[in-house]
């Protein structure tokens, strides 16, 4: 039983919802109705763009996949190096802490400090799915103007880095 | 929003029937992917704008643009970055309470710094951050991107 409550647990709040606005339709609670009409709203708003943006996402993946990108990482350096972990960092997805293993294969394969950081910070605000569903939700002047803020924010923490850390014995751990 | 569907809409269907050209085994393959991806986020995401819902009619608007708002100045900043510092909040759930934040009246410096701090710096994943780069490395890089986040925030209000 505990099994099965904790594979579904996921549904169940969606269950009590489904069942909490039943009810206040049924006997006219108007705050469970108000809830509902703000939920309405942002279904729509969601299921309007997202199903389409991973379709986008699914092709990407399919076309140009992160391992072939991920053969060149080490190899190329100067701007072709930067560019090249900037667009692996774009093809993944997934929160920050899934980017540090990564961060240690770009390391033992030779990657410069400065790249390691710029892939870190490409790889936090430039997934392609986020930026997606950034456009999504708040438009995409917002997206363009956070990007192109961020971009070379983010390369300079990555100089920063390298300059703080040449003689210092930087090395990245596996875990 | 529906300027916004219909882009997707439209770049999915261009890029469909390219790929499909170019490859009608792929194409299928990519879609069953990006299908898979989106059955796995629905349900949680259903979740969040259930809660989302919810928080948006018990949290008044004005209280909204009083500590977020174009006004909140140096508060609402900092605010925006310590919360977005400490909590761990996956991108695709928090997209929608960006969105509903601004069309609740907070300016766009503190929701892009929040949303920054979110992405780019990781309190609560710091020991796991400690264990691949050592402590200072770990620190260093999350103080700059702290600041760095401010920066964004501070730079993007200015433009829009």
């Amino acid at each position: 039983m505990k099994k099965i409550l904790a594979k579904h647990k996921q549904y169940i709040w969606l269950a009590v919802y489904l069942v909490a606005t039943v009810a206040s339709f049924l006997v006219g609670f108007k705050p469970g109705k108000e809830v509902f009409s703000n939920f309405t709203e942002f279904f729509i708003e969601m299921i309007t763009f997202i199903p389409f943006l991973f379709i986008i996402v699914g092709l990407f993946d399919v076309w140009f996949p992160k391992e072939k990108v991920e053969r060149h990482i080490g190899q190329e350096s100067g701007l072709k190096g930067m560019f090249l972990v900037i667009i692996l960092a774009m093809l993944q997805a997934g929160p920050l802490y899934g980017a540090f293993p990564v961060a240690y294969i770009l390391y033992k394969k030779g990657a410069s400090i400065k790249n390691i950081f710029i892939y870190l910070g490409a790889f936090s605000s430039l997934k392609i799915p986020m930026l997606g569903i950034e456009i999504g939700y708040l438009g995409i002047q917002f997206t363009m103007a956070r990007t192109l803020v961020s971009l070379p924010l983010f390369i300079a923490v990555g100089y920063f880095m390298e300059w703080y850390l040449k003689d210092r014995n930087f090395k990245v751990n596996q875990l | 929003m529906i300027n916004n569907a219909v882009i997707f809409i439209i770049v999915s269907v261009v890029l469909t029937v390219v790929s499909f050209v170019l490859d009608r085994r792929k194409t299928i393959m990519g879609m069953k992917k990006g299908l898979n991806m989106f059955r796995n986020i629905a349900v949680p995401f259903l979740n969040i704008l259930i809660l989302v819902s919810l928080v948006l009619y018990i949290v008044p608007p004005s209280l909204i643009v009083k500590y977020l708002g174009a006004g909140s100045g140096f508060w609402g900043l900092a605010i925006a970055a310590l919360v977005g510092s400490i909590t761990l909040i996956p991108g695709f759930i928090s997209y929608p309470i960006a969105s509903v934040l601004i069309k609740q009246g907070a300016s766009y410096t503190t929701v892009a710094t929040f949303m920054t701090t979110l992405m780019m710096v990781g309190v609560v994943t710091l020991p796991l951050e400690i264990k691949y780069f050592g402590r200072n490395v770990a620190i260093l890089r999350n103080v700059l991107n702290f600041i760095t986040a401010i920066v964004i925030g501070v730079f993007v209000g200015l433009f829009l």
